[in-house]
């Protein structure tokens, strides 16, 4: 068996591909749907350890992927403006706007700079009174609160050069809109640990009963996504479509109260844009009225830009696990991660990247 | 972006009215916010992501993801990234702030 030895706990790794083997009895698909656990699939294997009957379809958990082409050209409007420190999380300055990326914008002059934490943009706008401080406020329910906890920490200190541009999306809402579309292939959920160390994993029960589909809270390591794996071919062998939590040893039943008090103190649940999806109802975070002051699209009047994304990336279909990276023309071609077209080249934990990098131009089989 | 890494907290202060600590990451050192782990003491190990300890995790969980996470280290410097999404060269200048 290919990689096998390579685990760190070769033996564990063996039963469970061996029981994979031995209970799988038809075709069936699986969605990770968070790119982390992509880029651990393609490191270390995992779709060639497992049956050939197992397809793993790979989801739209990058929140750099999703954000929408319009969001980035928002940003470049407002890094290049002289009144403004634009700040971010350093993987989405490579990400292409229309034009342009946050990196040009900083090599023509822009303030554009890089954070490692929220707090240290509205550190920024302590320090910069006389500059308007954006914080770039993109990711899913992991990232949320810390978001959330700068926006209401600029507001408990006062601040009125502080905004944040958000683009916030939300996991299960993303799972319905696959789940429910008449194209939809996907057969069982692997759940991502991180967004349910925050949400819990209460709010996927209605979608499992609703689409019958089995939902496992998976983890990052390999082994922890082999086990993923093979819990929800269990269910689907037996027929079975549960919630069940592979990764109990970090994620709880209620997720962190606290986290989520925050969020829902500073954000409510709104439409939002997703790359190559479009608008979703009720699929992101919208800050609440009364922290409009903080909204850069309302500070700075951007509701007027309106992008959609070029034809030639179908991320939205590598995002949807309609299509694999390898099956877009510009794959490798045109797109790699030193000039990505679309921004699952981007991100390390976009498909096309994880595609490029460990599977070179070929596809999966070879 | 959602990477969230296991680190031990080695210290605890406060920062413009906000419970803060310092933790360590199998030798690399960083702030991060505790008001979602309110109730964390020195010692114990957290589950941090993009600045804020997430999740408290007991210690044998701690060293089992540092083995994910020496794969993440590796993964982030091939693009040039700390741990942290910050960006290599600019680490140094930067240092003073994040390592306190
Ligand atoms: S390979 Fe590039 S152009 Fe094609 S879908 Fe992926 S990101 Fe888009």
């Amino acid at each position: 068996m290919k990689y096998l030895d390579e685990y760190r706990n070769p033996a564990i790794v063996k039963k469970m591909v061996d029981e994979l083997h031995g209970i799988t009895s038809r075709n069936w698909v699986l969605m990770e749907i968070c790119g982390g656990q992509t880029h651990s699939i393609m490191k270390n294997g995992i779709d060639q350890l497992i049956p050939e009957k197992i397809e793993l379809v790979h989801g739209p958990g990058c929140p750099v992927c999703v954000t929408p082409l319009e969001q980035i050209d928002k940003a470049i409007k407002l890094a290049g403006r002289e009144d403004v420190i634009f700040t971010s999380f350093g993987d989405m300055l490579r990400v292409p706007g229309s034009e342009k990326d946050l990196f040009m914008v900083k090599s023509e002059g822009g303030d554009v700079r890089i954070v490692y934490s929220p707090l240290d943009a509205v550190n920024l706008a302590r320090e910069n009174p006389d500059k308007k401080v954006v914080f770039f406020a993109v990711g899913f329910e992991t990232t949320a609160p810390n978001n959330a906890m700068a926006v209401w920490q600029a507001h408990r200190l006062g601040l009125d050069n502080f905004s944040v541009l958000v683009s916030h999306v939300l996991v299960p809402p993303a799972m319905e809109a696959l789940l429910s579309s008449p194209q939809n292939k996907v057969q069982g959920y692997l759940a991502a640990g991180h967004v349910c160390t925050i949400m819990g994993w209460e709010q996927y029960l209605p979608i499992a009963e609703k689409y019958r589909v089995p939902i496992v809270v998976t983890g990052f390591e390999p082994m922890d996504i082999i086990e993923g794996i093979l819990m929800a071919v269990r269910q689907l062998e037996e027929g079975r479509h549960e919630v069940e939590n592979q990764y109990a040893r970090v994620v709880k039943r209620e997720g962190n109260r606290p986290a989520q008090e925050l969020v829902n103190r500073v954000f409510e649940v709104g439409a939002r844009k997703w790359r190559g999806m479009g608008e979703i109802g009720q699929s992101g975070l919208v800050l609440r009225p009364e922290f409009a002051a903080y909204d850069a699209e309302k500070v700075f009047e951007l509701a007027d830009i309106e992008v959609n994304e070029p034809e030639a990336c179908i991320s939205g279909l590598v995002m949807q696990g309609l299509k694999k990276p390898y099956e877009c023309s510009a794959f490798g071609k045109s797109c790699t991660p030193q000039t990505p077209l679309g921004a699952p080249m981007v991100s390390s934990e976009g498909a096309c990247a994880a595609y490029f990098s460990y599977r070179g131009f070929k596809k999966t089989e070879a | 972006m959602c990477l969230a890494i296991p680190g031990k907290l080695i210290e605890i202060f406060e920062e413009s009215g906000l419970k803060m600590g310092r933790f360590d990451f199998a030798g690399a050192f960083n702030k991060a916010c505790l008001e979602y782990v309110p109730e964390i003491e020195l010692g114990q190990y957290a589950i941090v992501h993009a600045g804020f300890a997430i999740n408290i995790i007991d210690e044998e969980e701690a060293r089992k993801t540092y083995a994910v996470w020496d794969e993440m280290i590796q993964a982030a410097a091939e693009e040039g990234e700390d741990i942290f999404g910050m960006p290599l060269e600019e680490k140094k200048e930067d240092k003073e702030g994040y390592d306190k």
